[in-house]
């Protein structure tokens, strides 16, 4: 009697399953198709879901568009100070949590579990009107000063939590080897940490990459992909938009692959 | 017993130079944090609170008010909470235990279900506007199949019912996932022998979820709720894209008498606003699936 009840359990797992992943990819898929179709089809009612031909026109006729490797660039470069400044700073700090038990260790991460009810929102107008007073706005250090701002936190509960995850044995032995307490975690702890190091680099690209609200209103001519998008929102053609959608969305695609299982592990942890 | 003093003063030296070293680790994160979060924070009160010859006054909050579309947004902020955390939440829990469950093809499914993650809500936005739009896919498969006889307008900027689906829908492609991570997360925790001995015990699919995973489920409830409504009130870009003017919400708000008003006060009204929505949701939260300690799993 089980066994069916069982097997139909099964079944129905597998069909909600491919539903969730249908839902998930069928946006994915037809921004994909648009930004790889003609101008005609693209236009064209009603649509082609399967696409006759692929071509590079729509994605072209972007790229060419007015300002957008510009803001690729920009967007790239935000994103790469934001990822070496989070990671030059927050990592000690991820490092002093998961190593040494200190008085301001609990406030410590009580505070950056906290920031992350604060919207970065609330920050962004401030810097925007101290940005103007001391020259930094429309600049993409501003943008990066305030990524740097909303991704830190994470990065440091994240950082600690993979460090906390490699025996501190192993450091102790180097020590007892030879080794002072910075070669030891240059030479032992560092390199098993990279995994979970890259991880959050990617995963602070990701965040960086996709933050519109305050590059928009931090940034007016030097516009980041996004704010670029946003900005020209109600202003630019269908095929613009598709294109840049694409844009925006395509890193997913790749970043979630290597990050995947950390993600679950980590992240669904440090999370709370 | 020299010889041991004499080995013993470097150790206890050396044991002091150390208790200082997380301190100095962290210095740099609590600088920069102190002055690129703390302190924005501080000026955005005294932004929404203080005129531009520094006298305290409420005329930001006032002109806030007055808009017309302060009503409006908040309105449709508090619709598309209402319209889309109960469903993402049910459709988070079932993805997480779908992940859980050990299908085969599990990776594949993991990778898919965690896309939405990295995708920003102004890609979802574009993309979910391509489906929607008058020419769009979804009027292509609707006619295809013979349900419709023309093209739907869901992007009906009159209907405020059909704005708050079309972004509900949108959002809920988008933000599932990120309840999903956390609640898998403490799926894991849960020993397989409760669930098992439930099973034993002749416990159907959905008793098991209600008795066993639920009530153990609860803090990973509770942290994922509150995160979720908290990044709800900041809903932006996504409305945007798919309403153009259609539709207004806080954030939008925020961003419009910034960047065209020029009134970073009013701006600042409004992100306080948020602020204050998302600290009072996070407080209702933790008090309604509040745990008691006695009966915490860790």
């Amino acid at each position: 009697m089980a066994l069916p009840r069982i097997r139909i359990g099964r079944v129905l797992a597998y069909v909600a399953a491919l539903a969730v992943s249908a839902f998930i990819l069928a946006p994915i898929y037809l921004i994909t198709i648009a930004a790889f179709s003609s101008f005609d089809a693209v236009y064209e009612y009603p649509k082609n879901l399967v696409p006759r031909e692929a071509t590079t026109e729509t994605m072209r006729v972007f790229l060419d568009s007015d300002g957008v490797t510009d803001s690729l660039r920009r967007s790239a470069y935000v994103a790469a100070i934001t990822i070496i400044v989070c990671l030059a700073i927050g990592t000690p700090a991820g490092y002093a949590l998961a190593r040494f038990s200190f008085r301001a260790a609990n406030p410590f991460q009580l505070a950056l579990v906290s920031t992350r009810a604060f919207p970065l929102i609330i920050i962004a107008i401030p810097l925007a009107v101290t940005y103007l007073r001391v020259g930094l706005d429309d600049t993409v250090y501003g943008v990066a000063l305030a990524h740097i701002a909303f991704t830190l936190p994470l990065t440091v509960l994240v950082t600690a939590s993979v460090f906390a995850g490699i025996s501190y044995e192993l450091e102790e032995a180097a020590m007892t080897l030879g080794c002072n307490r910075l070669s030891a975690f240059r030479r032992v702890a560092l390199p098993l940490a990279l995994p979970g190091v890259a991880a959050s680099a990617i995963f602070i690209f990701v965040t960086s990459w996709n933050e519109v609200f305050a590059a928009a209103i931090l940034t007016f001519r030097n516009r980041t992909l996004p704010a670029q998008l946003l900005a020209a929102l109600d202003t630019s053609p269908l095929t613009y938009r598709l294109a840049g959608g694409f844009f925006l969305l395509a890193p997913a695609l790749v970043v979630i692959f290597f990050i995947r299982k950390y993600l679950l592990t980590t992240w669904g942890r440090v999370a709370r | 017993m020299t010889t041991i003093a004499q080995e013993t003063a470097p150790l206890t030296r050396r044991k002091r130079r150390w208790e200082g070293l997380p301190y100095w680790l962290i210095l740099p994160t609590v600088v920069y944090l102190g002055l690129f979060f703390v302190w924005p924070m501080i000026q955005g009160f005294g932004l929404a609170l203080r005129d531009e010859s520094g006298h305290w006054t409420t005329s930001a909050f006032q002109t806030m008010v007055d808009d017309a579309a302060f009503g409006d947004a908040m309105s449709f902020t508090f619709l598309l909470i209402l319209v889309i955390v109960p469903i993402q939440f049910v459709l988070a829990l079932g993805m997480a235990l779908l992940l859980n469950a050990k299908l085969r093809g599990a990776g594949i499914f993991l990778y898919i279900f965690l896309l939405p993650l990295a995708i920003s809500d102004l890609a979802a936005g574009i993309a979910w506007s391509a489906i929607f739009t008058e020419r769009g896919y979804l009027n292509t498969v609707l006619e295809g199949v013979g349900v419709l006889e023309q093209p739907f307008i869901f992007l009906d900027p009159t209907s405020k019912t059909q704005l708050v689906m079309v972004v509900a829908a949108a959002e809920i492609w988008r933000s599932t996932t990120f309840m999903m991570v956390i609640l898998f997360a403490g799926l894991q925790g849960i020993p397989r022998d409760y669930v098992e001995a439930a099973e034993v015990f002749g416990a159907g699919f959905f008793q098991r979820v209600r008795h066993v995973i639920f009530p153990m489920l609860k803090p990973s409830i509770q942290v994922a709720l509150l995160l979720r409504l908290i990044f709800a009130f900041e809903v932006f870009a996504v409305v945007i894209a798919l309403t153009g003017s259609g539709a207004t919400v806080l954030a939008a708000e925020a961003y419009k008498w910034q960047a065209t008003n020029e009134n970073e006060h009013v701006a600042a009204a409004y992100s306080m606003v948020i602020l204050g929505l998302s600290l009072a949701a996070a407080a209702v939260v933790l008090v309604v699936l509040r745990t008691p300690r006695e009966r915490r799993l860790r």
